[in-house]
């Protein structure tokens, strides 16, 4: 192992340059955030990831954005255990009418000022699923929206583009 | 072949009738009473029930006589909403029979245990999916949990909403001191009604909802519901989409389980293995991107062959990443192998033993840890693995470092097979203007009923299907391997520390969406 360590360190990081912030998810946030008010969070930001009745394929992806290769956490974005140290919840799936009442009580729980991220196609509209007699048809009809990020799966590249927009307004740049 | 045991079919001539247009494995209609002498046959015998599923009004199980490799469908008729319950043979049966009650309000006689499964109460609607579906219950009752009592017992509740990048679940766990005595699941939290949304869609749509039943499985489960349709329709697919099918389909295995194997590692605190492996995991991811488009190969596996040909340069890179792969998992085997503090708490946790998956008929990594060697790519076998070589590891310690071990195995093999199949996919003649035409032929037919057994990186997928001679699905039910390991998840952290919950339950990797629907 400790040679395995040795080479790594040799070898220079794996981390790739990020994206360039995301222009769609830039201007959708201009939208609803200009008028805010809240006090500006600098740059570090929490995210609790809450699956609201997704295939599992966007957690695949948002897991991804932790591996050494995007590295998240080197703007400051980390993942959180419990929604009261969250200022952001990324919610994925098109919202199960069972995973309704679960939704609305984390985003009680995420102390203000907070964002919520639609993560992937089902949480923009319930997607494939919004006919269905099970799903409520995306997150915006749980809590309030304030960014998208289209894919099904996005992809980590995308979701990193749509986090940094978010990050980059909240910082007030 | 145990001794006396009845050949499956021969007791499935005597009890029922075959009914015409089901393919590639026969169907038969039985009665009420030869619906009973089929669970007294599989209270005799080692027959795994595959499956159990509704439409309105009828009943079916999928039984396989897994020595022969042979598959039926057995079919009853409930004109009263009843059947006999085969949860007494085959304890998978239960919480399926409880989903059954729920979405079609067929209720199994003698059910050892009859709360509700997928319904929260949350619908809007009872039996969404019965030809008569019910007003909600006004004042619906909380779920009721299984009674716990003895001294100096507590109960720790977690979930649906997890600490980690998760989906959802409840886990009822009860705890003396730190060991845990029982664990109790309730899932059904991100049921989508994917069952009801397949009727009346045309091939295609379906095939896109079928992709995203479980999607770190959706090439295996777009498999399965492409091999059903063509099943029902009598469909032959070109030979090089069955090879490419293959490639994706170990492709996805190979990440998937290099991604588990860091994971499980992850949660005994070594999180070095998870970081060199989701590395590994990332140039699959990519490679597949290259190759086919997309990093999870989604949609591209579709009824009637596949939506893409691979990428020019395909081949290459997939040879590039087979060696790639083999000069660097190695020394990270050899790292978990050698560390004695990831040893001492993956060796001899989370033990299910033997013949609690044989009774529940637990496939994939659950199953062949603990000795149930059984593969849907040997029995019954679909091309083109009985044109390729590789082995179908098994151990029988049942723990986490075992099921880890197979992964371990699994990702060796599928490296081997991704291998064979870029070097013997039957090529495809280019046309005048030096195109390759895509390997895809349409779906039609005069409709028909068609079956499917996929092995995914997770186990068994079951996918059955009845086409409509409009092209539209009458009926659609995919069954996730997650039915029957998840039962097996609260045996095996019985006796267990709250702290190995994780591990366990990492090593295991049961799909909640899969199994939700």
């Amino acid at each position: 192992m400790l040679t395995h360590i040795l080479k790594a360190l040799r070898g220079g990081p794996v981390t790739e340059d990020a994206p360039p912030a995301s222009r769609d998810a830039l201007e959708e946030l201009g939208a609803r955030l200009r008028t805010a008010t809240q006090a500006r969070l600098g740059r570090s930001l929490s995210i609790r990831e809450v699956d609201a009745g997704s295939c599992n394929a966007c957690e695949l992806e948002v897991h991804a954005l932790n591996n050494p290769v995007y590295d998240l956490e080197r703007f400051g974005i980390r993942f959180v255990a419990s929604p009261r140290h969250a200022d952001v919840l990324l919610v994925t799936g098109p919202v199960s009418k069972n995973m309704r009442e679960a939704l609305h009580r984390t985003w009680d729980a995420t102390p203000d000022p907070k964002w919520v991220v639609a993560c992937g196609a089902c949480a923009i509209d319930g997607g494939l699923f919004k006919d269905g007699y099970a799903v409520t048809g995306g997150v915006s009809e749980v809590v309030p929206v304030d960014l998208h990020i289209p894919g099904c799966p996005p992809r980590p590249v995308e979701l990193l583009a749509g986090l940094l927009a978010l990050l980059e307004t909240s910082a007030g740049k | 072949m145990y001794f006396g045991e009845d050949p499956l079919f021969g007791l499935l001539r005597r009890i029922g009738k075959p009914v015409a247009g089901h393919r590639p494995w026969p169907r038969y209609a039985t009665t009420a009473g030869g619906w009973r002498t089929m669970i007294e046959a599989l209270g005799g015998n080692g027959w795994s029930l595959l499956g159990l599923w509704a439409e309105p009004g009828t009943v079916h199980a999928a039984i396989r006589e897994d020595m022969a490799g042979d598959l039926a469908v057995v079919s009853l008729d409930c004109p009263d909403g009843t059947f006999p319950s085969l949860s007494a043979a085959r304890p998978g049966a239960i919480r399926l029979e409880r989903a059954i009650q729920d979405l079609f309000g067929l209720t199994a006689e003698r059910l050892t245990d009859a709360r509700p499964w997928l319904d929260h109460d949350r619908w809007g609607v009872r039996r969404p999916l019965s030809d008569k579906p019910a007003a909600p219950m006004p004042n619906p009752p909380p779920y009721t949990f299984l009674p716990v009592e003895g001294e100096g017992l507590h109960q720790v509740p977690v979930g649906p909403v997890h600490a980690g990048i998760i989906e959802p679940g409840h886990f009822r766990f009860t705890c003396n001191g730190e060991t845990v005595v029982r664990l109790e699941e309730q899932l059904g939290w991100v049921h989508k009604g994917i069952e009801g949304l397949m009727r009346g869609k045309p091939v295609e749509d379906a095939a896109k909802l079928a992709a995203r039943v479980s999607g770190d499985s959706t090439v295996a489960y777009s498999l399965a519901f492409a091999q059903a349709v063509e099943s029902a329709l009598g469909v032959a697919v070109p030979p090089r989409a069955v090879w490419l099918r293959a490639l994706m389909a170990e492709l996805e295995r190979t990440a998937n389980h290099l991604g588990d194997i860091g994971a499980v590692c992850n949660d005994a605190a070594f999180a070095f293995m998870l970081a060199e492996l989701s590395r590994l995991r990332e140039l699959v991811a990519r490679t597949a991107d290259a190759c086919f488009g997309h990093r999870l190969m989604m949609d591209r596996v579709v009824p009637g062959g596949v939506a893409v040909d691979i990428s020019e340069d395909g081949p290459a890179r997939l040879l590039e990443l087979v060696a790639e792969l083999r000069r660097r998992f190695p020394p990270l085997v050899a790292i978990y192998e050698n560390k004695a503090s990831l040893q001492d708490r993956t060796v001899g946790t989370g033990v299910v033993s033997g013949s609690l998956v044989n009774r529940f008929g637990a496939g994939g990594h659950v199953g062949r840890a603990s000795g149930r060697g059984l593969d849907a790519r040997r029995t019954p076998s679909y091309a083109p693995y009985e044109d390729l070589e590789f082995e179908v590891p098994v151990r029988t310690e049942g723990d986490v470092n075992a099921r880890v071990w197979i992964r371990i195995c699994e990702v060796e093999q599928s490296l081997g097979l991704v291998e064979q199949i870029v070097k013997r996919m039957p090529g495809a003649p280019r046309n005048e203007k030096g195109e390759r035409p895509l390997p895809r032929v349409p779906v039609e037919g005069p409709g028909g009923e068609g079956m499917a057994l996929v092995e995914s990186f997770r186990g068994e997928i079951l996918v059955w299907v009845r086409v409509n001679p409009d092209g539209t699905i009458d009926r659609c039910h995919p069954r996730d391997p997650s039915w029957f390991q998840w039962p097996l998840l609260e045996a095996a952290i019985e006796g267990n520390i709250v702290a190995d919950f994780p591990l366990c339950n990492k090593s295991f990797n049961c799909s909640y969406s899969g199994h939700d629907l």
